[in-house]
């Protein structure tokens, strides 16, 4: 089959490699419709995230029609049209009973590799590096998907794939960014980011009952698309963050800020921006912290830090003393997707929301390595990219 | 020396430890901006040098980080600063300008690394008080299983469940009175097998055993089950002590438990939470095997698997 393959920094390859097939009495192998280029991949295109091979097949966005199952798998048939979530889980373990499934305790067969790092192990998740498990991804044609029987969302509708496809990941992870708020009546969120994630959170907090949700960037296409999601928009360029939330806010500062950034913020002064770069390039750092050092000092005081934006490794200049004396709360995680499947997916039934307003581009598989330097370059307005595997 | 002065050593193999692992993040996620720093950025053989490097750092670290005494594995340390400082050393040869000047800088902070690593490492090789040679290496781990405690008991007790999980296991057959048969295949096809009887079991609660005499590798363990508070499943917790005899056998019995034992074991115990909870092992493409300390050093790329 076609996948498109990781060939070192900033380089992918559409290569030809072998059909998958069922390891597990638990697996299903997945014919690919349609499958998505994520801010994640980005971090791995970069090289930012360790423990990448050369030819480790990329992708945690997917979806597509189950072909072949595993003895064991008695929830799916050949021929259904599933949604996979990107984190890999049983559904048996103590994590997986409390909902916390990219935490899954059995699903990273390299938990050994990622407890060195993290202390403890993260679940595996699709074409994520070898500390999360090794699996191959979805921008291939084919997929083999461990514990079908638990993870996978059945659509049996005759929605199309671009409003299903995004429960894959990006829709549920607004959405968890914006419940880790707690919203109350009244509330005024802000959201670093207006990326895919950042724009779904925005959508998702209106959703959850916030009052103004303020949104972060220097891209004004994308501005513009949370705009139309509904956001008051701040380009960081322009204006400075910290001064305009806080006028916005009448001093109070936002109740819940949403970190939709990650490790490879950008930062407005040169001067900052290269010395960051320079501890990241060297590894003191291994993240460049911007957008979640300016989310705490803005957020108001007991307020909470929402982290949806990935991080992989250490950061620096972390301002702990806000963070404490404020009385602050952290919340984060990669995002529990199987816990928000079946009410996400009855929001886009019933037309709370329409998924596929994040759409840029349709690629075929072939042209995937243009779609990710137009992504993470933003050329020609990329906002997000599907990749047609068989087109 | 004193047991402070032992703990300070433990300290600083700790803390270079955890360099070696910011060390070699960097060089595996940016060898380009690494060999620019140290000058060698013209080479194109320089990317793939500090690609290695960075993995040796990496295996240093695991090392440091992942034993309980550290500070005799920073030889291993000692070992890698000598061949950075000799590529160093072979670098600024050809080199002239600012480019030698960032190579000499580079050598000088490996040659600090090395003087801290040579310290530690000698210092720790003068003998504990009263340490005697240790024939006889014995291991723990733990872990927590979603299952109750009469259902992980009767897996475990069912010795033939065994091999499902201790990957080196070719088979355990048991053969009444308490008494069972274990074959392992050790390198090159060696079989190694053994008699082991038990010593203890008490229902739900521990099973002990021990090779009988005559044993090619003398051995002897115990498994422990408690409630895991609050609802949370079963604590079990493994011993093995084992004493690995002269010889080919020795040998190969050494080289099967590898570099990392007690990884061993902990990975043991992850399968057989696996195969508890979810029925299987977990299997990647990288991973093909399941849960393998050595595979988790050599994955295969995430492809399918022919
Ligand atoms: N937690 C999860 O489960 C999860 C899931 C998917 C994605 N993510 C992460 O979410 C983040 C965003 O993903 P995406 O697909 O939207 O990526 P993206 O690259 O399309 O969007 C990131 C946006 O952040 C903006 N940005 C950069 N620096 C900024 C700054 N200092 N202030 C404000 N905005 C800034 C960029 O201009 C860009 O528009 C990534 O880190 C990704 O890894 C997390
Ligand atoms: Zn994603
Ligand atoms: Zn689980």
């Amino acid at each position: 089959m076609k996948a498109n393959c990781w060939m070192g920094r900033n380089t992918v390859e559409v290569q030809e490699v072998p059909d998958p097939r069922i390891l597990n009495p638990r697996d299903a192998i997945v014919r690919i419709t349609s499958s998505a280029i994520c801010g994640s991949d980005l971090h791995l295109y970069d090289g930012y995230i360790p423990t990448m091979k050369k030819g480790d097949v990329l992708g945690h966005e997917f979806m597509g029609e189950v072909v072949e199952v595993g003895p064991r798998v008695s929830t799916l048939r050949v021929g259904d049209r599933v949604v996979v979530p990107f984190p890999i889980a049983c559904g048996d373990c103590l994590a997986c009973a409390h909902g916390m499934y990219s935490v899954c305790e059995n699903s990273n067969p390299n938990a050994g590799l990622a407890e060195k790092l993290m202390g403890h192990a993260p679940a595996g998740i699709f074409g994520y590096s070898h500390m999360l498990g090794g699996y191959p991804g979805g921008q291939a044609q084919y997929a083999r998907v461990p514990y079908a029987d638990f993870g996978p969302i059945k659509i049996e509708d005759d929605l199309p794939d671009e409003q299903v496809l995004f429960l894959s990941d990006i829709f549920p992870t607004g959405w968890m960014g914006a419940e880790m708020c707690d919203i109350k009546p009244g509330d005024v969120i802000a959201v670093w980011g207006a990326g895919p994630v950042g724009q779904f959170a925005v959508a998702s907090a209106y959703l959850l009952g916030a009052e103004r949700v303020i949104c972060i960037d220097r891209f004004p296409y994308r501005l513009d698309i949370a705009a139309r999601a509904g956001a008051e928009t701040l380009d960081y360029e322009e204006v400075d963050v910290l001064d305009a939330l806080r006028d916005l806010t009448a001093g109070r500062g936002p109740d819940a800020c949403i970190d939709a950034v990650g490790m490879e913020a950008h930062y407005p002064v040169p001067a900052i921006q290269a010395y960051d770069r320079a501890k990241q390039a060297t590894r003191m750092e291994t993240d460049r912290p911007y957008a979640l050092r300016e989310a705490i000092l803005a957020c108001r005081n007991g307020g909470t830090v929402s982290v949806i934006g990935v991080y992989g490794g250490l950061v620096d200049k972390f301002p702990m003393g806000s963070f404490m004396n404020r009385s602050l709360t952290m919340k984060t995680g990669q995002c529990h997707v199987q816990r928000y499947l079946e009410p996400l997916l009855n929001k886009i039934r019933e037309g709370a929301i329409d998924p596929s307003f994040v759409i840029s581009h349709h690629l075929p598989l072939e042209e995937a390595p243009r779609g990710y330097e137009m992504f993470k370059n933003k050329e020609n307005h990329c906002n997000k990219v599907v990749l047609r595997p068989w087109a | 020396m004193s047991e402070k002065n032992h703990r300070t050593h433990e300290r600083l193999a700790t803390t270079l430890g955890w360099a070696s692992l910011g060390l070699g993040v960097a060089q595996l996620a940016a060898p380009g901006a690494i060999s620019r720093l140290s000058g060698l950025d013209d080479s194109p053989w320089a990317g793939k040098a500090i690609r290695l490097v960075g993995i040796r750092e990496l295996l240093h670290a695991a090392a440091l980080l992942g034993t309980r005494r550290p500070a005799p594995m920073t030889w291993t340390r000692v070992a890698g600063d000598a061949m950075d400082l000799t590529m160093l050393g072979r670098a600024m040869a050809n080199r002239d300008g600012p480019r030698r000047r960032r190579v000499a800088a580079a050598s000088a902070a490996v040659a600090g690394i090395t003087l801290a690593d040579m310290y530690t490492a000698m210092r720790a090789n003068r003998p504990m008080p009263g340490a005697g040679p240790e024939p006889i290496t014995n291991l723990r781990a733990s872990i927590t299983v979603n299952r109750p405690r009469q259902e992980v008991y009767r897996f475990w007790r069912s010795l033939e469940n065994l091999p499902r999980f201790m990957i080196h296991l070719e088979s355990v057959e048991t053969i009444g009175g308490g008494y069972s048969h274990w074959k392992v295949r050790g390198p090159a096809h060696k079989v190694i097998e053994w008699d082991a009887e038990i010593v203890e079991d008490r229902e739900e609660q521990l099973i002990a055993w021990r090779s009988i005499e005559g044993a090619t590798v003398r051995n002897s363990g115990w498994v422990r089950f408690t409630d895991a508070p609050g609802g949370r499943g079963t604590e079990v917790r493994v011993r093995i002590d084992y004493e690995a005899p002269a010889g080919k056998l020795g040998l190969a019995f050494a080289r099967l438990l590898g570099e990392h034992p007690e990884q061993q074991v902990r990975d043991d115990l992850r399968r057989f939470k696996q195969v508890m909870e979810t029925g299987e092992v977990t299997r990647s493409e990288g991973s093909p095997e399941g849960t393998r300390a050595q595979r988790q050093l050599f994955q295969r790329p995430a492809q399918p698997v022919r």
